[in-house]
């Protein structure tokens, strides 16, 4: 799909941000998932004639970090937390109940394109142990079963809200622009903290 | 009295704490007004004598380190904020920036002012979407409410402050990391000296400081900074935030006074789960070596814990009872090194391989005995032989739960596997004895 006049304007806003326009490489490159879903070769393209540089150097950064995908993932991108903390508490089990349920293995989507599983670290919310994430949003306090009817919600269309989060579940494109610093006007959705992170104000306040 | 001490979280249980109206409400943005009206150096000299240290793992005195950037040299300076927060087990920026994303720019002002900057940057991890969202309508709001930009609240100071997303790179919490990859390069550390305050971004004098930390400083500024000194232990001054997470029955964030012990802080938590007692636990994240029950009562500062042997961190306690397998709990942190090593030096990358693949047995209860001092061989000949910390992290696990465990590596060998049920250490065991099969 060619680059529009309006993708060019995006990418400008995007190079204009910051005082060495290198630095504008991984912005686009959540652009150019927002975009396509992954990182195509015409992105790449794209990115280093804008930014001055040879294509293997946009494709040093790629393969550098994880979150870009050289291929489509899901529509709803699932990441399992096996981290120490999270795979003790459960997401071991969580991990292999999805696999298993959903019949994908690591970095693999289903084959109706709504679902991919990913086996993810540690994703700062280890007070809400087990954590799953989908499309870089919090679902809390995992179950295998609560996991399971996640992603059977998502396969039907109808994904419960995050538990800390958006009043309802973005798409990996449009979380991918999110990323790229293209606001959605939806930060004021969703809770201040959620429990974990208020039980010591709590305690303090009742004199502990 | 209660042993707590909120300030960064003290509004969080509002439910707009994290808009500008919220924050304002609260006292936010005073502290601003007050700082641009005191000298730069004023400034970094009231956060000098406040005692305030990092808050992401090294501990490094704050006001020390914005006094080595230097001035008259005609050059950019920048501030950057470190809000890559990745280390296993730590989880305080990620809760803060959702909840109360305006002290954290009210610390950037402050921060560029003093150290003379007109351009910030916060570097936040990139899979935390409504944090993300959260920071960018707080920058958004700033500007517009006349806090950043031009002529700042027209004392004639500039500052851009961008935010600036990664996207899934461990590595990047190390500060120059962190700072090739804000170049737009892949995030591998740099050898120091020259240190980011000498030539930092763009090899101009920088700054990178973690997002609690900077959240601190306004409140140095709006209450003095003796009464920031006066909270704490003798070195370790003032308040900050603990991360109990595991195997206890209410986790959670906890602010409190440096220097508070897991025993006070379990008793917060509601203590181990019913039926269970402590077996070990991180101080501050899977880097900092293992504590059992045997440190229950040892201070929470900086000096309490680096004397016991470990490191503060980042405060992150994770706390593992009695089900939970020592040899799978630090196979699992090495996998972690291993697949964040950024690859840039030998020992890290051909060391964390060969950790894992030793492990990896010793979980399934081969090898031999002698494995156990070839774990500690090789942690000998990675760590301190890199350019940055994450070998020496994944060597700390390694170490101390051979120190501490070793005849339960032994046991799996005499057994030919792993002697732990997986489902006794989960939140889904239901039992009283932790739903062994």
């Amino acid at each position: 799909m060619p680059f529009t006049n309006e993708d060019f304007t995006v990418i400008d806003s995007i190079i204009n941000r910051y005082p060495r326009k290198r630095s504008a490489i991984m912005p686009l490159l959540h652009f150019a998932q927002a975009r396509d879903g992954y990182v195509t070769n015409e992105s790449i393209e794209t990115i280093a004639e804008k930014l001055d540089l040879e294509t293997a150097e946009v494709i040093a950064v790629v393969s550098f970090y994880t979150q870009y995908k050289r291929e489509p993932v899901g529509e709803y991108h699932v990441g399992v937390c096996i981290n120490t903390l999270c795979a003790v508490m459960g997401g071991d089990a969580i991990y292999e109940g999805l696999k298993e349920h959903l019949g994908i293995e690591n970095n693999c989507a289903t084959k109706d394109g709504k679902v991919s599983l990913e086996r993810i670290e540690c994703n700062a919310a280890c007070d809400y142990a087990p954590v799953v994430m989908a499309n870089w949003e919090f679902y809390d306090n995992q179950t295998v079963q609560s996991a399971k009817d996640l992603v059977d919600a998502i396969r039907s269309g109808n994904p419960p809200a995050p538990t800390r989060g958006p009043d309802k579940l973005p798409t990996w494109r449009e979380n991918s622009a999110v990323l790229a610093g293209i606001s959605d006007g939806r930060a004021g959705e969703g809770v201040s903290a959620g429990e974990p992170s208020l039980l010591g104000l709590k305690l303090s306040k009742e004199g502990k | 009295m209660s042993k707590l001490t909120p300030v960064l979280s003290a509004n969080w249980d509002e439910k707009d704490s994290f808009t500008i109206a919220g924050y304002k409400r609260n006292g936010g943005y005073k502290a601003v007004e007050k700082a641009l009206a005191m000298e730069p150096d004023a400034v970094i000299q009231s956060v000098k004598d406040s005692g305030l240290r990092g808050r992401g793992g090294a501990g490094f005195p704050t006001g020390m380190k914005w006094g080595f950037i230097p001035q008259g040299d005609n050059k950019e300076h920048y501030f950057v904020v470190n809000a890559d927060e990745s280390e296993p087990g730590t989880c305080k920026d990620t809760p803060l920036m959702m909840a109360n994303p305006h002290v954290l720019i009210e610390g950037i002002i402050i921060g560029s002012y003093a150290i003379r900057a007109n351009h910030a940057f916060i570097y936040i991890r990139g899979e935390v979407a409504h944090v993300i969202r959260r920071v960018q309508q707080a920058i958004e709001d700033a500007y517009k409410a006349g806090y950043l930009g031009k002529n700042i609240l027209g004392k004639g100071f500039d500052l851009e402050l961008i935010l600036h997303v990664g996207a899934g790179a461990y590595i990047c919490g190390e500060e120059t990391a962190l700072l090739d990859s804000l170049e737009g390069f892949r995030g591998q550390p740099r050898l120091r000296p020259p240190f980011p305050a000498i030539a930092g971004l763009y090899a101009r004098p920088t700054i990178v400081n973690n997002v609690e930390t900077v959240a601190s400083v306004p409140s140095i500024i709006a209450n003095g900074p003796e009464w920031f000194a006066a909270i704490g232990t003798e070195k370790s001054k003032g308040y900050t935030l603990y991360s109990l997470s595991g195997h206890v029955n209410n986790p959670g964030q906890f602010e409190a006074p440096l220097g508070i012990t897991l025993r006070e802080l379990l008793e917060l938590a509601g203590g181990i789960r019913n039926g269970h007692k402590l077996k070990f636990w991180t101080p501050g994240g899977s880097s900092t070596p293992l504590f059992t029950d045997a440190h229950l009562d040892t201070p929470l500062d900086y000096e309490g814990v680096s004397a016991a042997g470990s490191m503060l961190g980042t405060k992150a306690l994770q706390i593992f009872d009695e089900t939970t397998c020592i040899v799978r709990a630090v196979l699992r942190w090495t996998e972690f090194y291993k697949h964040e090593s950024c690859g840039k030096c030998t020992p890290c990358r051909e060391g964390t391989w060969w950790l894992v693949q030793i492990l990896k047995d010793l979980e399934h209860g081969k090898g031999t005995a002698e494995d156990l001092d070839k774990l500690l061989d090789l942690c000998d000949n990675i760590m301190g032989r890199s350019f940055c910390a994450l070998a020496d992290g994944a060597a700390s696990p390694i170490i101390s739960s051979i120190r501490y465990f070793k005849d339960e590596y032994l046991q799996h060998l005499a057994i030919g596997g792993c002697p732990f049920d997986s489902v006794a250490s989960t939140i889904f065991a239901t039992s009283p004895a932790g739903g062994a099969k």
